[in-house]
């Protein structure tokens, strides 16, 4: 399942996209998130409990100002960067 | 109250019961409790079958109104709270459903519930409920494969209508039907904000408009917004839209235009309770006998 946690407002799209398929909850982007801005959730995959990683409840909703220190529209953040099954990937766009 | 005493943004609550499902052969009975942001729904099944549904206004307390709007399902029917099997809870209020055994996110049971309701076909579903917007693209036993949630913002949301309808003095199912009844579909609205709806709007009545062209107007831009987030997720067919919008045509037919995608009508929801309004309850009570059955198995 792939998640998008963000939203995409008048000045453009941000979007942390999470694929619990291939996420292994190894926490390695919780640890590299100088935001502190994402946690292991647990979440029903096919009546199965499983733990991956999500954006933290309060960040969702301004993510665009949670992110911007790691520059997301220029390089890859740490995040991406840190995800060996490359489970998460960022969805930055201005218009 | 608001005007003279009539409330253009009421829709309708109903409650009903689906006849031909026998009761005397229930084996296992479970229930869906849906506490949206502006509506509470609960279904209860019958061997997954739907039994019973009720759609009703969400009061400012989520324990409550998940008593009261499975109270009402059960009405007449001679079930109790305590002859069902097993509930799950979903919704934004999902965290404060007391009888819930368990609880869901409404995503998972929105997919489940329109895989139900129109069948193995569905690929996309765009949710469109009080406050918020849902894009979920599911597979062919109705499993999430990717969602996107647009809570930020109320704008095109079902409250958002209920404001207009407030505004303009129309009730609020025949908003849709009134938006089409426009010569020319005019531009979008340029701020779709629930909060500056009521602004824009009188600027534009002002300004001269009818009040079916500012309707045509807002409800183009509220299709404009929910295919945005379509497109995010990838849209393909089948599409359905789900939550209350789904009974408003000039969302619908809007965004129908605007994806070239014909959705799925929906069915006579009057008579078997597959109401898309309710898909998240149909979908819980799916999950509640799934999981009262795993639990069986193990036991």
């Amino acid at each position: 399942m792939i998640v998008y946690y963000g939203y995409a407002d008048g000045s453009g799209e941000y979007y942390i996209v999470v694929d619990s398929e291939k996420c292994n909850g190894c926490g390695e982007c919780i640890k590299n998130c100088p935001q502190n801005a994402l946690e292991i959730t647990i979440m029903m995959v096919d009546l199965e409990e499983q733990q991956v990683t999500s954006v933290k409840e309060e960040h969702r909703k301004k993510i665009k100002y949670t992110c911007a220190p790691c520059k997301p529209e220029q390089k890859t953040p740490p995040c991406v960067m840190s995800c060996k099954p490359k489970a998460i990937t960022c969805i930055w766009k201005r218009v | 109250m608001s005007g003279k005493g009539v409330e253009y943004w009421r829709w309708s609550e109903y409650r009903l019961t689906v006849p031909n499902v026998k009761l005397e052969k229930a084996k296992v009975i479970t229930a869906g409790i849906d506490v949206g942001s502006v509506s509470s729904k609960a279904v209860v099944m019958v061997n997954g079958e739907i039994y019973a549904v009720a759609v009703m206004r969400t009061g400012s307390s989520s324990p409550d109104s998940a008593k009261k709007v499975l109270d009402w399902a059960l009405e007449g029917t001679g079930l109790k709270p305590s002859d069902i099997n097993y509930i799950v809870g979903t919704g934004y209020g999902r965290v404060n459903v007391p009888m819930a055994n368990s609880t869901l996110t409404e995503i998972a049971c929105h997919a489940r519930g329109a895989n139900y309701i129109w069948g193995p076909t569905v690929r996309t579903i765009l949710d469109v409920g009080g406050q918020d917007i849902k894009a979920i693209k599911c597979d062919e036993k109705g499993r999430v494969l990717s969602f996107l949630m647009n809570d930020k913002c109320a704008a095109g949301t079902g409250r958002g209508m209920e404001v207009l309808a407030d505004l303009l003095k129309i009730p609020i199912e025949e908003m849709g039907a009134a938006s089409l009844k426009v010569d020319e579909e005019p531009d979008p609205v340029s701020c779709t904000c629930v909060a500056f709806a009521r602004t824009e709007a009188i600027s534009l009545l002002r300004r001269g408009w009818s009040k079916e062209k500012v309707l045509a107007s807002y409800m183009r831009a509220m299709a404009i917004r929910m295919c945005h987030l379509l497109e995010r997720v990838g849209c393909e067919k089948d599409l359905v839209i789900t939550g209350g919008q789904s009974k408003n045509i000039g969302i619908v037919s809007r965004v129908e235009e605007i994806t070239g995608l014909k959705t799925l009508p929906p069915p006579n929801w009057r008579e078997n309770g597959r109401d898309p309004m309710a898909a998240g309850a149909i979908g819980a009570a799916l999950f509640a006998k799934a999981l009262y059955e795993k639990n069986q198995n193990k036991a």
